[in-house]
């Protein structure tokens, strides 16, 4: 018998290894407050659900950009291919049904992702970048354009949803059902999420994140992984659209272009990107900037939101959470 | 012969926004090429000097010409100091650091601008000498467009000059292509960059001036146009003056005559056609990979 293979697993390396995806006692934390919201704030739970929608779709970016290292400035698409599905299905009467109605959006979108993945992965770098902001561009362009099916500019307005269940009403005048509705959703889809960032599949790319040549040399299959986690993004991404366009019962352009993109990748980066919860703090500190900034005086909003930018990007490149880490980090810490 | 004469006046107006395109997109290109810098803030450059050069106009009375003059003169300046401050610190940093920093910026403009001058566009008057009509023999044409081809043509002949004959343009073609080896041979890249970049921007400045008459001039300028100014300097290459040269040309007629005959889906095209060269060719039309 060899003492050293027992041994090995009860290494503090191996521990924490071993305990990583375990439940942290902070984590349930942004769920008790999710819930509390709901009986503290009932005359913003309208708010409440945007904020909780835009959780979701940072999320979706998240995996992309900090679990696989994809920048991309075209996550927009995808939100809006969900959103259209949607809209589309429901206003021509083919699909009111909630739920399934956000399956078959998130299939589109992650049609959509992998085929573009497919294609679009191939680069990297600044084409890349480049690439997906095209492929954005011309999704926008094409729905503007298909004026018959999506209603070109106007969009598509009082888009009738069945209730959820069979059951709850689901439209904009019951913000209660909607509240509760997508945060159930957000809650399986970031299980989902943090399920896949901790099994092998999300270490792998976590290692193509930090080292691609390493990771070809240790035989991974590279693009396969990163096409599939760019396709899994763009169905969790579609789902946020999805659900974005039942709460509203509208879809139209803004869903698909270049400021959605932006304010997602703002949300995440103000949060910390690579640290799924960072989607929830960033989601929380813009939409409330915003909520109440843009009130006093939309062009301030915009001067602060530049300006947190500027600092972020020069200073906090973890965002709010990356300062609390750090913050933790210098206190001493008693060793295992 | 009625359609040749259309013909050539969609191919004159198409070359004539192609120049302002160039104008606009050269500083890009080089500072993309040279720095590898993901520099979003560009068109905000542009927007800020198309603001420079009419308040010039508007508030100082002075012409058309000495009024780019200054916009291109304050713009360079102003890049420089922004350069040398904040810049510099994230030339070593991630592309995504680079693409917040500066759609911040972008941001920035964009609300002092609002703030300072007003939400809605601001006309911009041309001197009389440029207005109206000239015989060009075979046909009649708008005298703007000729001046913006002919100030085009002037430009990047001027550049041509200096990027292939002088000792600057040398030490710039030096660095794009391998900045470590030009480094070790004694080039001060730090006070090049610095140079390129106040140039480029102040091109940038002098494009968004002269281009304002038809691309007008209001706070959402900076990002509305951003896309085919980096669809300019992707096509054509990064660092490459030529290569945008031509790029700027091919979109600004294409762009012109699918507005002219294909209305409605022009610019879904042009997006498609540089999504496929783009993956034929990552590093543009007239590019050459480097290291």
């Amino acid at each position: 018998m060899t003492p050293g293979v027992v041994g090995w697993a009860e290494h503090p390396a191996a521990v924490a290894l071993a305990g990583r995806h375990r439940l942290r006692p902070l984590e349930p934390i942004p769920w008790i407050l999710a819930l509390a919201f709901y009986f503290l704030f009932p005359k913003y739970l309208g708010f409440g659900t945007e904020l909780l929608i835009m959780i979701l779709f940072a999320l979706s970016l998240d995996l992309v950009l900090g679990y696989a290292g994809i920048v991309t400035l075209g996550q927009a698409a995808f939100f809006g291919a969900g959103a259209y599905t949607v809209g589309i299905l429901a206003k021509r009467g083919l699909w009111n049904e909630p739920i399934t109605g956000l399956i078959l959006a998130a299939a589109v979108a992650a049609a959509i992702g992998l085929g573009s993945g497919l294609v679009l992965l191939r680069t990297g770098g600044l084409t890349l970048l480049m690439l997906t902001l095209c492929t954005m561009a011309l999704l926008e362009e094409g729905a503007n354009l298909a004026h018959d099916y999506t209603g070109g500019f106007d969009g598509l307005d009082s888009l009738s949803i069945t209730p959820l269940l069979g059951v709850f009403e689901f439209n904009p005048l019951y913000p209660k059902t909607q509240y509760l509705y997508v945060l159930a959703v957000l809650f399986v889809c970031f299980v989902f999420v943090r399920t896949l960032v901790y099994s092998p599949f999300g270490q792998s790319l976590t290692g193509i994140r930090e080292n691609t040549l390493r990771m070809h040399a240790v035989g991974a299959p590279v693009r396969r992984r990163l096409v599939l986690s760019y396709a899994l993004s763009a169905a969790i991404a579609g789902v946020a659209g999805g659900i974005w366009a039942q709460a509203n019962a509208y879809v139209n352009l803004g869903t698909l272009g270049l400021d959605r993109a932006a304010t997602v990748l703002i949300i995440l980066v103000l949060g910390g990107y690579g640290r799924l919860y960072g989607a929830f703090v960033g989601a929380v500190a813009y939409m409330a900037l915003a909520h109440f900034l843009s009130k006093v005086y939309p062009t301030a909003w915009q001067l602060g939101l530049g300006l947190l930018l500027v600092v972020i990007a020069l200073f906090a490149r973890n965002g709010i959470l990356g300062i609390v880490e750090a913050a933790v980090r210098r206190r001493p810490r008693p060793m295992p | 012969m009625i359609f040749g004469v259309d013909v050539a006046s969609m191919i004159l107006g198409g070359v004539a926004a192609g120049m302002v395109l160039f104008i606009v997109s050269v500083g890009l290109s080089v500072t993309m090429g040279l720095m590898g810098f993901v520099n979003l803030a560009h068109g905000g450059f542009a927007m800020l000097g198309g603001y420079v050069v009419a308040h010039a106009m508007k508030a100082w009375g002075l012409g058309f010409v000495p009024a780019l003059v200054v916009g291109f003169a304050v713009i360079a300046a102003l890049s420089a100091a922004l350069e040398r401050l904040l810049y510099a610190r994230l030339y070593r940093a991630t592309e995504l650091d680079q693409v917040l920093f500066t759609i911040g910026l972008v941001f920035m403009m964009i609300a002092s601008v609002t703030v300072l001058v007003g939400p809605e566009n601001q006309p911009l008057t041309l001197p009389a000498y440029l207005r109206g009509q000239i015989d060009l023999g075979i046909t009649r044409y708008r005298t703007y467009s000729v001046f913006l081809i002919v100030v085009g043509v002037l430009i990047v002949s001027g550049l041509w000059l200096v990027f292939e004959r002088t000792r600057t343009g040398a030490q710039i073609r030096a660095a794009v292509d391998n900045r470590r080896m030009a480094e070790s041979l004694g080039i001060n890249i730090g006070r090049l960059f610095t140079l390129t970049f106040a140039f480029g921007s102040g091109m940038a400045a002098l494009g968004g001036g002269l281009g304002a008459e038809f691309l007008g001039l209001d706070p959402q300028y900076a990002l509305k146009y951003l896309v085919y100014f980096l669809i300019v300097v992707a096509v054509g290459g990064l660092g490459r003056v030529t290569g945008v040269f031509y790029a700027a040309l091919l979109i600004g007629v294409l762009d012109f005559a699918l507005k002219k005959y294909v209305p409605s889906g022009g610019t879904m095209f042009i997006y498609a056609l540089t999504i496929l060269l783009l993956l034929w060719r990552p590093q543009g039309l007239f590019g050459v990979k480097t290291t």
